[in-house]
């Protein structure tokens, strides 16, 4: 049983294999890699439902029981991760089939996004961290080809910056594995929990945490987010939604992990880093959301404002917080999903990407402006949508926490979220329109799919928060308790 | 023997950052490259240098020098290269379409 863990890995590198060898037979590579991506999904819900009752299960490559050997980690909070990640690719997929185009379908489109997901699976998966290293880089140059690929001339300048960056990163994430090893002699991530346990968390392990601080800020988008809206904004609709929905929560994933299973002792100061750079990181994502005077860049700078407001749950540093954190997270990769796609769409139908140059789009396309309507009450965190129960559990444990600066930042980052938005909505859909009713395009079917699932599924977050309660507790519990994971994974103590 | 390797790799670094903070792309991908050099260089020695024997059970009684690093670099080096490789393609198309490769003239918003 434990061996499917290693699957969300596996089948989409053979599957992208495979297809590399069908380039010409398009339909087929389209009916392979929706399959591929929804048959992890299913894997990834049964190992949710089995940590449930089994705890957290593992599984150890060719038997080398840890601290030695690689192993792949299921508890509830990475198979949470890994079924949303699954579930949006899989509708980001849908919607390409009907806009990416053939130019990009037989340049190996969906080879590169199905390694993009085996990279972030494996990621969420991993239990050692020179392996997330290595998953890191399978997802990242899974990227930078879907950044590239299309050759426009912009495209080309913004993907070699973010290739660049990227790489001075790996750079950055190497040197603190080498000094990582150096003092601990372990890359197992429990087993380091444990020495960093018993040697206690001195000057050099800190020095250490704010290297991988500083390496999965980057990832993250937390403040060093520099890089993040111009290669955001280049890539087709598709590829940007992808982006939006999984590169940075994988530094996100990796933040949470380091700082709540292996370095907590010196909480003072890397939390109170990690809290003050979230703070800084929603005040200048709210700037660039205000300033932004098109549709794309407004979108990417509420990517970094949903960042920084996760990571207040990861600097609170409670149980409760956790748990915000991680509705807020899972919320965050399907709202901005649908944000980029819808927001990738105005810019296909209008030909305009300044938003004061759009109008009216609602009296061509209401069902479209009522789901953008939709996304924006999430985004701003209004009952009953998805982003409200993770805004008020971690908002309640600032209060508790005595973490009021963060409190008034991440309550004020939601009325900026919301008039960037909604000035997109007056502007954009509201008005008199300007296309005539003959030279209006028609929404793809599958697009306009796509989009009512993902409102679905913002809906459904929403009202059925209660079913994935005991889920997200659990993952919550485990996060709030690193004994529980160390335990799992080298045996009661 | 590490004192030494360790200013190496700092050397490597410095080398590599005056590469990085200069103008032309393909200097910026050399940097890269050397820096990735310096941080193999840098796993290798806080693993320990040669501080035992051959880590084989047969061949020898131990005390054995830890393998752990060396194979860390060959995961390393293979991503580096790959990297490096794609890098190199991607500047070249990219100084095609753009006609420079001048840092300096590839600014500008996306929106062209």
């Amino acid at each position: 049983m434990n061996n499917i863990i290693v699957l969300p890995l596996i089948i989409p590198i053979v599957t992208a294999i495979l297809l590399v060898f069908l380039r010409h037979n398009i339909r087929l590579q389209r009916i392979v890699s929706l399959v591929t991506v929804a048959a992890v999904s299913i894997i990834a819900f049964i190992l949710l439902l089995e940590v449930q009752t089994n705890g957290i299960m593992k599984i150890d490559f060719s038997g080398w029981l840890p601290p030695f050997g690689i192993l792949f980690v299921a508890d509830s909070f990475s198979m949470l991760l890994v079924l949303t990640a699954n579930i949006i690719t899989a509708i980001c997929l849908i919607y390409a089939f009907s806009t990416i185009g053939g130019r990009h379908e037989r340049m190996f489109f969906y080879p590169f996004v199905l390694f993009l997901i085996a990279g972030v699976n494996g990621s969420f998966l991993t239990g050692d961290i020179f392996n997330l290293f290595v998953c890191f880089e399978v997802m990242l140059l899974a990227s930078y080809v879907l950044v590239a690929l299309g050759g426009e001339k912009f495209q080309l300048r913004e993907s070699l910056k973010y290739v660049l960056i990227n790489v001075v990163a790996s750079w950055m994430f190497l040197v603190a594995l080498a000094y990582l090893y150096g003092t601990l002699k372990t890359l197992n991530m429990a087993h380091i929990a444990v020495r960093v346990a018993e040697a206690g968390q001195d000057p050099v392990l800190t020095t250490v945490a704010i290297l991988f601080l500083i390496v999965f800020s980057l990832k993250a988008g937390l403040l060093l987010f520099f890089w993040l809206p111009g290669s955001y904004s280049v890539p087709p609709t598709a590829v940007q939604a992808l982006f939006a929905a999984l590169l940075t929560k994988v530094g996100i994933y990796a933040l949470f992990r380091t700082f709540t299973l292996m370095f907590t002792l010196n909480a003072s100061i890397t939390h109170m880093l990690i809290g003050v750079m979230a703070g800084i990181t929603i005040v200048l994502g709210c700037l660039g959301a205000l300033s932004g005077r098109d549709v794309r860049t407004i979108a990417a700078y509420n990517v970094i404002i949903g960042v920084g407001f996760i990571l207040i749950g990861l600097a609170i540093g409670t149980e409760q917080a956790f748990a915000g954190a991680i509705y807020y997270l899972i919320h965050d990769m399907v709202a901005k999903a649908l944000l980029f796609l819808i927001v990738g769409t105005m810019v296909y139908l209008t030909g305009e990407i300044i938003v004061k140059n759009m109008n009216g789009l609602i009296r061509h396309y209401p069902l479209f402006g009522w789901i953008y309507f939709i996304v924006m009450c999430a985004l701003a965190g209004i009952p009953p949508l998805s982003g409200f129960l993770g805004k008020v559990l971690i908002g309640q444990q600032a209060v508790e926490g005595g973490f009021y600066v963060l409190l008034a930042i991440g309550f004020g980052s939601s009325i900026i979220v919301l008039y960037s938005l909604l000035r997109i909505f007056l502007a954009a859909f509201f008005g008199e329109t300007s296309i005539s009713e003959e030279d209006k395009k028609p929404i793809p079917k599958g697009a306009m799919a796509s989009f009512v699932v993902l409102a679905l599924c913002i809906i459904a977050l929403g009202l059925g928060a209660e079913g994935i309660a005991p889920y997200v507790e659990d993952a919550a519990r485990t996060l709030a308790d690193p004994a529980i994971y160390i335990e799992a994974i080298l045996g009661a103590k | 023997m590490e004192s030494l390797i360790v200013i190496l790799v700092g050397i490597l670094v410095a080398v590599a950052t005056y590469l990085i903070l200069s103008r032309t792309v393909i200097r910026v991908i050399l940097g890269t490259a050397v820096l990735s050099h310096a941080v193999h260089l840098l796993i290798l020695t806080v693993g320990g240098l040669k501080k035992g024997d051959v880590p084989l059970l047969s061949q020898s009684d131990g005390p054995y020098t830890d393998a752990l690093p060396q194979a860390l670099i060959l995961t390393a080096i293979v991503i580096s290269f790959a990297v490096t490789a794609f890098v190199l393609v991607l500047a070249y198309r990219m100084y095609g379409t753009n006609g420079t490769d001048d840092f300096s003239k590839l600014g500008g918003s996306s929106d062209e």
